[in-house]
């Protein structure tokens, strides 16, 4: 398989220096969250837009709303929209109509049209979403391996050339710095696909623990890649009109360098919404041809482009992670469910002394999965009461489109963080009655 | 989607239809628009007081939790009971199926104070 190169800027990217790091203040501490979060309601309907978009932000950042050509909002506190980060598929949306917030300090669709079709859109066919606000990392060099196996969690020594793995950056303290996908290409070097609000921190971050101890170098890169993902069943039939790469011999989690359209292409069959499909990184100039081709190829099946709103219910329903609810910096990989990607026993990496103290000392607490018994919605940052008493708060929670319930992850003490517990989620200083369930709450049949 | 000419407004997207002493109150094309797609709506029982500017239920969509605002002060005669159910048509005919709630006013000058449909598209930049 061809190594591919892709050169050139983003274009339409705003920020100014300024802009480039107001985004980056993402860590909280968690044991103050739900107190803040109750009295984060939303108290009118002229608020609802600002809601939206808080629920999708990382907590404890004043959301703001985002003006634009197609959604006008009356606010006393309208942002200067330079501020915000354009993807090169900025234009692309608005022609769309896309409703369009703030997310993490980039300007970004939350939907296209219902937040529900294009969910059920990626759970029975396939959906398109622009990506492109996520960071990329590269890191190459004659120990480009071992620096991103010092660096990160899972063993990157167990990855095959063209094979990727879900991976975790770690403060020394056992925090988590960012959850991350790490690629091995056959030359030695590593592709990190890393979160968009945590970019810069995960890149100073790299540089800071290692220093000039590995002969390698850390590249921020993400101003050379567009990031477009095609998530469902009939993904691979809609992009392989597209590539020659045959798409089937790309096992999941592995990827290939190609071309898609006729443009480099690096794509891996990689998601964040419980479905097969594909991450597709293009120069970013090429971003709004590719799209418009890559919907164009799906009509056949209905495509629907989708925003951050679906991408949100698709991962909680597959208990996926989100930095800044499930992770931050006051929460380990272990409390988290992130054991499968800490490998405690491929030697030394930034957070082991800390995890394995914790292990020794025993975890205080747990993430589960609840569902809601009564009628009421436990959201992100409630708090969850079990037998009359504070017990833990919700992490990310709503509605599930696919399971017609409503669910969510939360936190809660150790030896409660386990299925078919009673709680309680303080819905507006009610107690509303639910119960702890297995994660995942969604899982694809598998073909 | 129109705003009906005899219909009152809030600044806080509630509509409010007067038939003699009594009003039918409901949330506008806008709000839900905003809102996105509504999946629970929590409304008062019948025989509650409910007063002009003060929340008197909520709605939600799959990302947003809103408060309703009184337009009027009254009392609770009838709740759209059907909502419950199918909350999805607070987005498919706000202004009309449905309504939320019917109340017998209080104040019937309060409705003075209100947005005429112009006003509120000013308001809202339709």
């Amino acid at each position: 398989m061809p190594r591919i190169s892709i050169q050139g800027k983003k274009p339409s990217l705003t920020p100014g220096a300024a802009a480039e790091n107001r985004h980056n203040i993402c860590v909280f501490n968690k044991k103050q969250r739900p107190a803040a979060a109750i009295q984060d309601q939303p108290t009118s309907l002229e608020n609802a837009s600002k809601s939206l978009e808080k629920s999708l932000l990382t907590p404890g950042k004043l959301a703001k709303t985002t003006p634009n050509a197609t959604l006008k909002i009356t606010s006393p506190w309208m942002p200067d929209t330079t501020e915000l980060k354009r993807t090169p598929l900025f234009e692309t949306h608005l022609a769309s109509k896309a409703k369009m917030v703030d997310f993490g300090g980039w300007n970004m669709p939350v939907q296209y049209s219902s937040i529900i079709e294009e969910h059920n859109a990626v759970r029975t066919a396939v959906g398109l979403f622009d990506v492109s606000h996520m960071g990329e990392i590269e890191v190459r060099g004659p120990q480009a391996l071992s620096l991103v196996n010092y660096v990160a969690t899972n063993n990157a020594a167990k990855l095959k050339p063209w094979q990727a793995h879900y991976s975790a950056l770690l403060y020394e303290h056992g925090g988590v710095v960012d959850d991350i996908l790490v690629h091995r290409l056959p030359d030695g070097n590593m592709f990190l696909c890393v979160n968009a609000s945590n970019q810069e921190k995960d890149f100073e971050h790299i540089k800071q623990v290692v220093g000039k101890s590995f002969d390698a170098e850390v590249d921020f890169a993400s101003d050379r890649y567009a990031q477009i993902a095609m998530q469902g069943p009939k993904a691979l039939a809609t992009l392989q009109k597209l590539t020659k790469t045959n798409l089937s011999e790309i096992k999941y989690y592995w990827f290939a360098d190609g071309a898609v359209g006729g443009t480099p292409a690096r794509i891996a069959r990689t998601g964040y919404t419980g479905e097969d499909g594909f991450e597709i990184y293009i120069a970013p100039g090429e971003a709004p041809g590719i799209w418009n081709e890559l919907l164009k190829a799906g009509e056949e099946f209905a495509i629907r482009p989708c925003g951050l709103g679906a991408r949100n219910t698709l991962r909680l329903e597959a208990a996926m992670a989100l930095y800044g609810h499930e992770l931050t910096a006051s929460i380990n990989p272990l409390e988290a469910n992130l054991g499968w990607i800490v490998k405690m026993d491929k030697g030394d990496f930034v957070g082991r002394a800390a995890l394995e103290k914790a292990q020794t000392a025993g975890l205080t607490r747990g993430l589960v999965g609840f569902e809601m018994k009564e009628r009421g919605i436990g959201r992100d940052g409630y708090e969850v009461w079990i037998e009359g008493k504070p017990a833990g708060w919700v992490t990310s929670g709503g509605p599930s489109p696919t399971l017609n319930k409503n669910i969510g992850l939360c936190f809660l003490p150790a030896a409660k963080a386990l299925p078919d517990i009673a709680i309680q989620v303080i819905i507006r200083n009610t107690p509303v009655e639910a119960v702890t369930v297995p994660a995942p709450f969604y899982k694809r049949a598998k073909a | 989607m129109t705003y009906p000419e005899n219909y009152k407004y809030t600044k806080e997207h509630e509509w409010v239809l007067i038939e003699g002493d009594k009003g039918t109150i409901g949330i506008t094309d806008h709000a839900q628009s905003e809102l996105g797609d509504i999946v629970f709506v929590d409304l008062p029982k019948p025989g509650a007081a409910i007063n002009k500017g003060q929340t008197f239920g909520s709605v939600e969509s799959v990302k947003a939790v809103s408060d309703i605002y009184a337009p009027v002060s009254g009392e609770v005669l009838e709740i759209n009971t059907g909502l419950s159910a199918t909350p999805e048509k607070l987005n498919s005919d706000p202004h009309g199926e449905a309504w939320l709630i019917k109340v017998k006013l209080a104040k019937p000058g309060e409705i003075n104070e209100l947005l005429a449909p112009a006003d509120y598209q000013k308001y809202i930049g339709a």
